[in-house]
């Protein structure tokens, strides 16, 4: 699979072995899954930007169109996930995610005591951070595309108000601001959990690393 | 599907399915909540965009309460020497008015909340300005006359009005919001105010009254809007419609 052996002849070098030594993390499939995420959640959160805050409405404008832009991507942010769910690697994932071991108990409680060794964190193929992210994450979206629903479709549920569905929809927009903001600092910190996703492979090395429990 | 699938995780407690359902269970108790919390939540979000010691509330979503909307890119700035309301349609006397022409015409002011479909609410804002049906009366409405089309010089927004709601003592040509000149944000120099109907009804940067035959649906009601924007009984603090 791992194209860029080239110089598997041995250097004899001291550096660690990273350029032949990779290991496969992410299927194609997975990674268009993230991306495309991206970009509907990127389109969502730009133009929610440009719908909500004074100065970027008053210099954009064009309200009809953004907000046209911004109900279609919210309600197909969840379709890449479902279409990953052909995919067994997709679903395998999704099982790691879900479940808890013990060690990411362990993880937990030295990420809350900010020890940020990578042996008192030790880790499956997912992190429990990680695990938590995307429950919540998940969960997240399910609030904005329901209480989003409500306010597209006026009347939709005569007992819930508008008023309460955008009163949740905002708060929400704000938690998952934040949540983005701390996933995407976590990746920039580490380029080769960036590269993860971008080619698929990582280091073996890495992995047993930041991920001891997930290589057999 | 097949083999490969790893059968050791599906050991622990399942906390991301947790962590999904804790989040469904906290949206669901929020919009429980709303109509006890969201007013501390726009009192907040008030308080902290009208304290101003940096610009940066400037960012919040509602500066003074309100939000700024518009349909288009950019909007043409009008004052006295430019700013011209054209009243025509099926009227005896067409009128063209400049801004000093309405200033010197009867003023009245209303005081009322200002309320959004999208929620926010400004409570007790005066406007005052020139009433409709006194511009509908000088320029003589012909009998075929049934309703009123509003349209703005921003080019693209339009509202309407039935003949008896445009001619209502609570539906101004708002000329001050606040007992300041309107500001090019709030529609200035000109603005229609329908105190009764949210705020969508409002037209910003009123151009032009053209009385028609028939009710000729807005912008936003091409787009899926009420066309009679009354208040909702709970919006509603005064008179009945």
């Amino acid at each position: 699979m791992p194209s860029t052996a080239g110089s598997t002849t041995p250097t004899g070098t001291t550096g660690r072995p990273e350029l032949r030594d990779r290991v496969r993390r992410f299927s194609i499939v997975e990674r268009t899954v993230h991306q495309t995420t991206v970009l509907l959640m990127l389109l969502c959160v730009t133009t929610a930007a440009c719908l909500y805050f004074a100065p970027l409405s008053q210099l954009i404008g064009r309200r009809h169109l953004l907000a046209t832009i911004h109900v279609w991507s919210g309600i197909a942010l969840p379709l890449p996930s479902l279409l990953g769910l052909f995919s067994a690697a997709f679903r395998a994932d999704l099982r790691r995610l879900n479940r808890f071991a013990p060690y990411d108990r362990q993880w937990l409680s030295a990420a809350l005591r900010r020890r940020t060794a990578p042996e008192a964190r030790p880790a499956g193929k997912f992190n429990a951070g990680q695990k938590l992210y995307a429950g919540s994450l998940a969960g997240a979206v399910l609030v904005m595309l329901f209480t989003g629903l409500l306010m597209w479709c006026v009347g939709l549920l005569p007992f819930i108000s508008r008023t309460s569905a955008i009163f949740v929809h905002d708060l929400v927009a704000w938690a998952i601001a934040i949540a983005l903001i701390a996933h995407l600092r976590k990746a920039l910190a580490d380029p080769e959990a960036l590269l993860a996703m971008r080619t698929g492979h990582v280091s073996r090395t890495w992995a047993e690393r930041h991920h001891k429990h997930w290589l057999p | 599907m097949s083999g490969g699938t790893p059968k050791r995780a599906s050991e622990g407690a399942p906390v991301g399915r947790r962590a999904l359902l804790g989040v469904l269970g906290a949206g669901a108790a929020g919009l429980a909540a709303a109509p006890y919390l969201q007013h501390g939540w726009e009192r907040f979000l008030g308080a902290a965009s009208q304290a101003d010691p940096t610009g940066l509330t400037g960012l919040l979503p509602n500066p003074g309460g309100f939000r700024y909307y518009s349909v288009v890119g950019s909007v043409p700035r009008k004052d006295a020497t430019t700013y011209r309301l054209r009243l025509d349609g099926l009227v005896r006397t067409p009128r063209t008015y400049t801004l000093d022409a309405l200033r010197a015409l009867p003023q009245t002011r209303i005081v009322h909340d200002v309320l959004c479909t999208d929620g926010w609410r400004v409570k007790q804002t005066p406007f005052t300005g020139v009433r409709l049906a006194d511009l509908l009366d000088a320029a003589g409405v012909r009998p075929s006359g049934a309703a009123v089309r509003f349209t703005c010089f921003d080019g693209a927004y339009s509202e309407s009005l039935t003949l008896e709601q445009a001619r209502r003592s609570d539906v101004l040509v708002a000329l001050t919001m606040q007992d300041k000149p309107l500001t090019h944000e709030h529609g200035g120099p000109v603005r229609l105010y329908v105190a009764p109907m949210y705020f969508y009804k409002s037209a910003k940067w009123l151009s032009g009254i053209s009385v028609t035959d028939k009710v000729v649906p807005g912008y936003w009601e091409e787009r899926g809007y009420a066309v009679d924007g009354w208040l909702d009984d709970a919006d509603r603090h005064d008179r009945a419609a």
